[in-house]
């Protein structure tokens, strides 16, 4: 077996972070932690280099703007579709979702726009502003119960020990498709969401557990992972572990 | 193992010091744009700002006008908030706890507390630790900048000149706490306590600056920026991002310039693509010198 305290290895990949706006340092840091290459990116010159990319969190309706005023937003979603490991987290979640449920207009009525690649719907701050933004420890699939916890320790049995997940302004997954895997959920206490839910239109969902309170916040496919909470800003590797092996075809 | 304030894992925490200065992080690279109606507003979000700050009359018209300057309306900060999807900050006095209440209670994302207005408490500022939506404060000097932080502030911005135009006092500010910051790191760590004395901050942050070499939260730039050349000096210098207050609706062509300072801020270090959106904005804002201004009515004095 693996040697729990060995550093994951991802020597050997170039890893980019899209660094148009956002907490791209955060994630670098990480990857290079873990001994990938990490390449902060914001030109397609950069981009064809990659191995596989990290959206960072941010500002989706700025880096969408920027990635198609700086024509990255061609050649990224062809990456996309041609099969590139990409994760995003947060704003990087939003903008790997194919549809919005309530995209920013413009002043001329154009909605904002996404890479996509995953199959979902997705809602900006839908936990609502920043008063409501919050921490909580998740379960979350298919983590490697030998990886690194960050301070936390290892964790003994088969389940890995919980992630400390920080929301900031954040979205859910209003729907999944079919070809999308769910790894976490959060509970959300009804009162805390009242002013969402009267506006959330019902959160059918084929991937979605029973109950309105449970928010889908951790997805995947084969090549694409989203979480919309920010493990790089709270020393949990895990996820990121998860994502190099990804890109490794390991996982 | 686990710590023993650790809450339990099915209570979610809001308001903690991680998802403040958090929030920060996630408007690093971006411009924050100074807006006074919802129409100027969602020109801003157009332009790829990453927030923008309600408020009443934008430092220009602040200094021309004179008299005291307050929080701006509820109902002007409600019609902003409702009108753009990006955060949205809003100004609070120093010293003025209850208009941070109110301003908290209308849904903000961030409050500044601001040298712009006028000061209600030349003692004290906010004591920001009893709020849960987070603050950012200016700052001239590193000290300032942890006295802040001490107090609860989740974010930290130079002060420069508001409403001049003129970029110089932030080039200023920014090298200053830069070069403080490197003082402090190249120090022997018995040299601290005096060094914590001379800056009039608290040791424990002054031993945490010096140990990671950097503000332990995001530093922004704010204070005269006008063109894209200024935003781009700024993150030259080691801004995490840029505050444009007058610079913008004060200029003749507001949304070419928004979409400029934006660009300029994320590929500040790339010539060919600042020459490139440096191009046909028309005037910038007037502008004033600092040196014009006389010193009672230079606001980077405001707060200490």
């Amino acid at each position: 077996m693996t040697n729990p305290l060995a550093p994951p290895d991802a020597r050997g990949l170039r890893v980019g972070v899209l660094a148009l706006q956002g907490d791209n340092a955060e994630h670098l840091r990480v990857l290079a932690s873990m001994g990938a290459q990490a390449v902060p990116v914001r030109r397609p010159t950069e981009l064809a280099m990659m191995d596989g990319l990290i959206i960072p969190g941010g500002e989706s309706t700025t880096i969408d703007r920027l990635s198609r005023i700086f024509d990255l937003a061609g050649p990224l979603k062809e990456r996309i579709a041609a099969g590139m490991p990409v994760y995003g987290s947060c704003a990087g979640m939003i903008l790997l979702a194919d549809d919005i449920v309530d995209a920013a207009r413009s002043s001329t009525g154009e909605p904002q726009q996404t890479f996509g690649g995953l199959d979902m719907t997705v809602r900006r701050n839908a936990f609502g502003r920043q008063r409501e933004s919050f921490e909580v420890d998740l379960d979350f699939a298919q983590l490697d119960p030998e990886g690194g916890v960050g301070e936390g320790g290892l964790s003994e049995g088969a389940a890995p020990a919980p992630v400390r997940a920080v929301f900031i302004r954040a979205p859910w997954a209003d729907r999944t498709g079919p070809g999308v895997q769910v790894l976490a959920t959060v509970d959300v206490p009804s009162a805390a969401t009242a002013a969402t839910a009267a506006t959330a239109t019902a959160a059918a969902s084929s991937a979605a557990q029973q109950g309105g309170t449970v928010r889908i916040v951790a997805v995947r496919t084969s090549t694409l992972l989203a979480t919309s909470f920010h493990p790089e800003v709270t020393g949990e590797r895990r996820i990121h572990e998860l994502f190099i092996r990804m890109i490794r075809g390991e996982a | 193992m686990s710590s023993t304030e650790q809450p339990p894992s099915s209570a979610p925490v809001t308001g903690g010091n991680r998802v403040k200065r958090g929030m920060a992080e996630m408007l690093k690279g971006g411009v924050i744009m100074d807006v006074v109606t919802a129409e100027q507003a969602r020109i801003a979000e157009d332009s790829g700002a990453v927030a923008v700050m309600a408020l009443e009359r934008v430092p220009a018209d602040i200094r021309a006008e004179g008299g005291v300057s307050r929080m701006s309306d509820p109902d002007m900060i409600d019609s902003i908030v409702n009108s753009v999807s990006i955060p949205v900050m809003a100004k609070a006095r120093i010293g003025h706890f209850v208009e941070a209440q109110i301003v908290q209670s209308l849904g903000v994302d961030y409050i500044d507390e601001s040298e712009v207005l006028t000061p209600a408490d030349y003692t004290n500022h906010v004591d920001k630790w009893n709020f849960k939506v987070p603050f950012v404060c200016g700052a001239t000097n590193l000290g300032e900048a942890l006295r802040r932080i001490n107090e609860g502030a989740a974010m930290i911005r130079s002060k420069g000149e508001a409403g001049t135009g003129d970029v110089s006092n932030a080039t200023t500010h920014m090298r200053q706490i830069r070069a403080e910051v490197k003082r402090l790191s190249s120090m022997p760590e018995d040299e601290l306590y005096v060094a914590a004395k001379e800056l009039q901050a608290p040791f424990e942050l002054v031993r945490e600056v010096a140990s990671a070499g950097r503000l332990p939260v995001v530093l922004f730039t704010a204070g005269g920026i006008a063109t894209p050349a200024d935003a781009a000096m700024m993150m030259q210098l080691g801004a995490d991002g840029v505050f444009v207050g007058s610079g913008i609706f004060k200029s003749n062509n507001p949304a070419a310039r928004a979409a400029a300072v934006v660009k300029a801020t994320t590929f500040h270090d790339d010539p060919d693509v600042l020459a490139d959106v440096s191009r046909g904005l028309g005037e910038a804002m007037v502008g004033l010198n600092v040196d014009q201004v006389p010193e009672p009515h230079r606001l980077a004095q405001r707060g200490w």
